[in-house]
């Protein structure tokens, strides 16, 4: 009947466990950040300029990491920065994957001229640095927290489409594909059913890299000052700042550099967990 | 009357190659009509064309498919797909790409009551477990919250044969279906395939290319080469005297229980020969406009 993998329920492993744990974390931080944080991130004090952090000699206890040069308390930067990047993380990764897939989706399985237009696209589209084409978009819409999702999801739903349409491709010439129609499934129905499905799980993987490369891409803009209004601290704002005084205080790039790093880090291996979980075949 | 009537039927690629060069068989209400011929002559390809799932490549040039007297051509699209569903069915090749793995069984039997027959979910699955009794799977109950990748090839062909008899269809196309089993379910497989056919009466294209097979399920045979019907005749008249010299090459060539260490035959080059330059007369037929 049932063979034996049906009853070992495997642990969702160490990697969900500690990615979850690290992105749960920054949520909770970045919801609570105005209750967490010791200081109004914006002020400064230039008698409490380049503050080390609380491990190093000549540390002062209300500052636990320490301040940047103009004396702002670089904890509660980080603490708003991360308001930040998980909004670009979930709103540009979440509408990026719906275009993308989406567009992928009817390439792939209705095939004919709409596969032609939709690949053609993707091949121009691909050709652009994207770097570069992100700081284009943003000269042209201007600075702001909107252009910086709009810039993401211009350039990265080629990824999702890309990759779910060759799924699609391999989905679609499937025996129970041509079964479901056989047995007067209209095309519209075969996709949401039997093709959906089946690519869910690739696109939940995609997806959750794609947060990563949102909140990579959203600190580029910021490192080069195009990203949100200067006031508002962001991670990449912090690194850029950080950067001319590495010497004399490297706390203030090191901490938001690790705070990124762990961030893209538990998005990827997020999704390499969950397509494992989701996975009919591996569950 | 026959139920499924090909006349003439013609399939080629988009670059003009040919398919199936100008196929006529019929099969009756209740028969079981075999299609033989060696890999790539066109059998699978017959199939596909009845039920309009022809590759993307391919496209339907001539003749006609008379399903219950109706020619499905003439049909709009939307149309020809609910009387495809209405009136046959496919049992594929592969069982264990034949299911969508990440869907539970029993919604994959009852989509087809829904769908084709327009039943209420509860009714579907009663069915569904009647459906699942009837092809020997113990404890249905437990097979219709399954996923696929939980049972083994031999039961995914008996859910695929329950899933293709559901809707009652009186024409079931079976592609190879036990070529991808092995041995000893090949037999239990083919049993059920007869046990069913005959207590719903359904009419029965089964695509193969083992003789073997033939002389135990059907009653008449086609065989196709290079997507020609070079005979047609009754399973009896071909066992007893293939007319074609190629239907008695393939006759021969077919591996003997009674002598295992004796060696395999092999079609002749010159009856390949022979059967290619009746193909190639055949297209210059057609070509020189003396063939429709």
């Amino acid at each position: 009947m049932r063979d034996a993998r049906g009853h070992i329920r495997r642990l969702p492993g160490l990697r969900l466990w500690l990615s979850g744990g690290w992105l749960t974390f920054l949520v909770l931080a970045a919801v609570f950040a105005p209750l967490i944080s010791p200081h109004d991130p914006l002020a400064q004090d230039l008698f409490a300029g380049r503050l080390p952090p609380f491990f190093e000699q000549g540390a002062d206890p209300a500052y636990l990491l320490g301040t940047d040069s103009l004396g702002r308390d670089v904890l509660s930067r980080m603490l708003y920065g991360a308001r930040l990047a998980l909004i670009v993380a979930l709103v540009a990764g979440t509408l990026t994957c719906l275009i993308g897939a989406t567009l992928g989706l009817i390439a792939g399985y209705y095939r004919g001229w709409a596969d032609l237009v939709i690949s053609r696209f993707i091949d121009i589209w691909m050709a652009f640095p994207p770097v570069l084409f992100a700081i284009l978009l943003i000269a042209v819409l201007g600075t702001g927290l909107m252009s910086v999702i709009i810039a993401i999801v211009v350039i990265d739903w080629t990824r999702f489409a890309r990759v779910v349409r060759a799924e699609a491709m391999g989905q679609g010439a499937m025996d129970y594909v041509a079964s479901a129609q056989v047995a007067g499934r209209t095309r519209f129905g075969t996709a949401l059913t039997e093709i959906l499905p089946n690519v869910l799980p690739t696109i939940v993987a995609l997806l959750t890299l794609e947060m990563g490369i949102a909140v990579i891409v959203e600190a580029i803009l910021s490192f080069v000052n195009l990203s949100i209004s200067t006031d508002q601290p962001t991670w990449g704002g912090m690194i850029a700042e950080g950067r001319t005084s590495i010497y004399q205080a490297w706390w203030v790039l090191v901490f938001p550099l690790f705070a990124l790093f762990l961030t893209v880090l538990s998005f990827s291996q997020l999704g390499e967990g969950l397509k494992d979980h989701f996975d009919p075949v591996l569950r | 009357m026959s139920f499924l009537s090909i006349q003439d039927l013609t399939v080629q690629l988009k670059n003009g190659m040919p398919l199936l060069r100008q196929v006529s068989l019929d099969v009756a209400p209740g028969e079981v009509r075999a299609l033989v011929g060696e890999s790539g002559a066109g059998k699978s390809m017959i199939g596909k064309a009845v039920l309009g799932i022809l590759p993307k490549a391919a496209r339907l040039t001539g003749g006609k498919i008379l399903l219950d007297g109706e020619d499905l051509q003439t049909l709009p699209q939307k149309a020809r797909r609910q009387r495809i569903g209405a009136r046959a069915a496919l049992i594929p090749q592969d069982p264990l790409t034949a299911l969508n793995p990440s869907r539970r069984v029993g919604p994959q039997i009852t989509d087809r009551l829904v769908d084709i027959l327009g039943w209420k979910r509860p009714d579907a699955e009663k069915r569904a477990l009647e459906l699942l009794e009837e092809v020997h799977i113990q404890s249905p109950d437990r097979v219709m919250k399954a996923y696929p990748h939980e049972l083994s090839g031999g039961m995914r062909q008996r859910i695929l044969i329950a899933s293709a008899f559901a809707a009652e269809p009186k024409l079931i196309i079976a592609d190879e279906p036990t070529t991808a089993l092995d041995v000893t379910v090949q037999k239990q497989i083919l049993k059920l395939i007869r046990e069913m056919q005959q207590r719903h009466g359904t009419a029965l294209l089964f695509v193969t290319h083992d003789l073997g097979v033939v002389s135990k399920i059907a009653q008449s045979l086609s065989v196709l080469y290079a997507g020609k019907v070079i005979e047609e005749t009754t399973v009896e008249n071909f066992f007893a005297s293939p007319s074609h010299a190629y239907s008695r090459a393939l006759l021969a060539a077919t591996p003997k229980y009674t002598d295992p260490e004796g060696s395999l035959t092999q079609v002749p080059e010159s009856v390949i020969a022979a059967v290619e330059a009746e193909v190639a007369a055949f297209d210059d037929q057609v070509k020189a406009g003396s063939r429709p």
